[in-house]
């Protein structure tokens, strides 16, 4: 029961769910967040990337944070080995909805690698807001078939229109890659430790700016992470209580302990 | 060729984690430190980036119509707008004020 309550996440009827309303769902996910591949587009063309390349990206890496990121980092003229580590360091988290889905889909070994692609936020948060297994893998396969599809095909569109829109800046196109960030960055800030690493990654990130290389100090920015978890120990040591070991978050939420490793994932279908 | 490396960097690395997650067992990574590193890594990752290009340009700090583009982002964010709306206002009140202001 613990791990039904885990799966649908608030949302519980405790009722089967129709496939047409699983369908849905997933589909107003991919379609809205797969028509944003089209600022992605222009902005990495703006960027001075190729068409070959920018589809590339979409194709290949097809988690937005991390392009983005890349393509700003690049277009500041930071060094390809600090631009792709900043890419590769925000995709880490990809890992942990992997670990947590595979729990869920139970998916066969041999389609894993091809599942593993459509890894994102976005399916993660579809596929675990269901109830069922089955709701589950459907909505897992319709988020990312569609979000795939659109996001491939609106950054081709946005990459042939950035010419064609001329100057992106006097659109407002460069604001697109911060808003991105922000909606993503904004359901994540829900402890005082979530607002304290962010206030800190900002004030690291821009105080560093002028004086490390483009590209470093969001690396740097990183540590906030580490740091605010020291801070959060030593907080914790001193009250004296178990709270280092077991830290309320929203962690907490996505994967639930006490529902063990083995049984976890038959209990509740 | 710098460009290239780059991306093909990023495809193999981010390809990697995400395989990763769907295939080592779930015991590996359980441990709390881990799990609290994981989820705070993005948010200090996302904040300095969502701050560097909105205040950015190259290694000199500037306050720009970019920085009321993602006020208004925040505000459609706390009024619970939809992703695409969000991402929307934040460029259309960026394009506007530059068209006024030049």
């Amino acid at each position: 029961m613990t791990q039904h309550i885990a799966l649908t996440d608030q949302t519980a009827d405790g009722t089967k769910k129709p496939d047409a309303a699983v369908v849905r769902d997933a589909l107003g996910v991919g379609v809205a967040v797969g028509l944003s591949g089209f600022a992605f587009g222009v902005t990495s063309a703006g960027s001075g990337l190729g068409l070959l390349q920018t589809c590339a990206l979409s194709l290949l890496v097809f988690t937005g944070a991390s392009q983005f990121a890349l393509v700003g980092a690049l277009a500041a003229g930071g060094n390809p080995f600090t631009a792709a580590a900043g890419a590769f360091f925000l995709g880490v988290r990809n890992a942990f909805y992997g670990l947590r889905l595979s729990q869920v889909l139970a998916l066969p070994r041999a389609l894993r690698p091809l599942a593993a692609q459509w890894v994102i936020d976005e399916t993660t948060a579809v596929t675990l807001a269901q109830p069922t297994r089955r709701a589950a893998r459907i909505g897992f396969t319709v988020t990312g078939l569609s979000l795939y599809a659109l996001w491939n095909l609106t950054t081709l569109l946005g990459a042939l229109g950035a010419e064609a829109i001329g100057d992106t800046r006097a659109w407002g196109l460069d604001a697109a890659g911060p808003a991105v960030f922000l909606a993503l960055l904004a359901p994540m800030l829900k402890t005082a430790t979530e607002r304290a690493v962010a206030g800190l990654a900002v004030l690291l990130g821009l105080g560093l700016l002028p004086v490390l290389p483009a590209g470093v100090p969001v690396l740097m920015a990183a540590l906030a992470a580490p740091l605010a978890l020291v801070a959060e120990s030593r907080r914790g040591g001193r009250a004296g209580g178990d709270a280092t070991d077991d830290p309320p978050g929203p962690d907490a939420r996505r994967a639930p302990r006490g529902t063990g490793g083995t049984s976890g994932a038959e209990e509740g279908r | 060729m710098n460009i290239w490396i780059a991306i093909i960097g990023t495809a193999v690395g981010c390809y990697a984690v995400k395989l990763a997650g769907l295939l080592v067992p779930a015991h590996a990574v359980e441990r709390p430190y881990v799990r609290r590193l994981a989820a705070l890594l993005p948010v200090a990752l996302l904040a300095a980036l969502t701050a560097e290009q909105t205040f950015a340009d190259g290694a000199v700090l500037m306050l720009d119509a970019r920085a009321a583009g993602l006020g208004t982002a925040a505000v459609a964010l706390l009024l619970r707008a939809p992703f695409l709306l969000v991402v929307a206002a934040a460029v259309v009140v960026t394009a506007g004020l530059r068209a006024i202001g030049g």
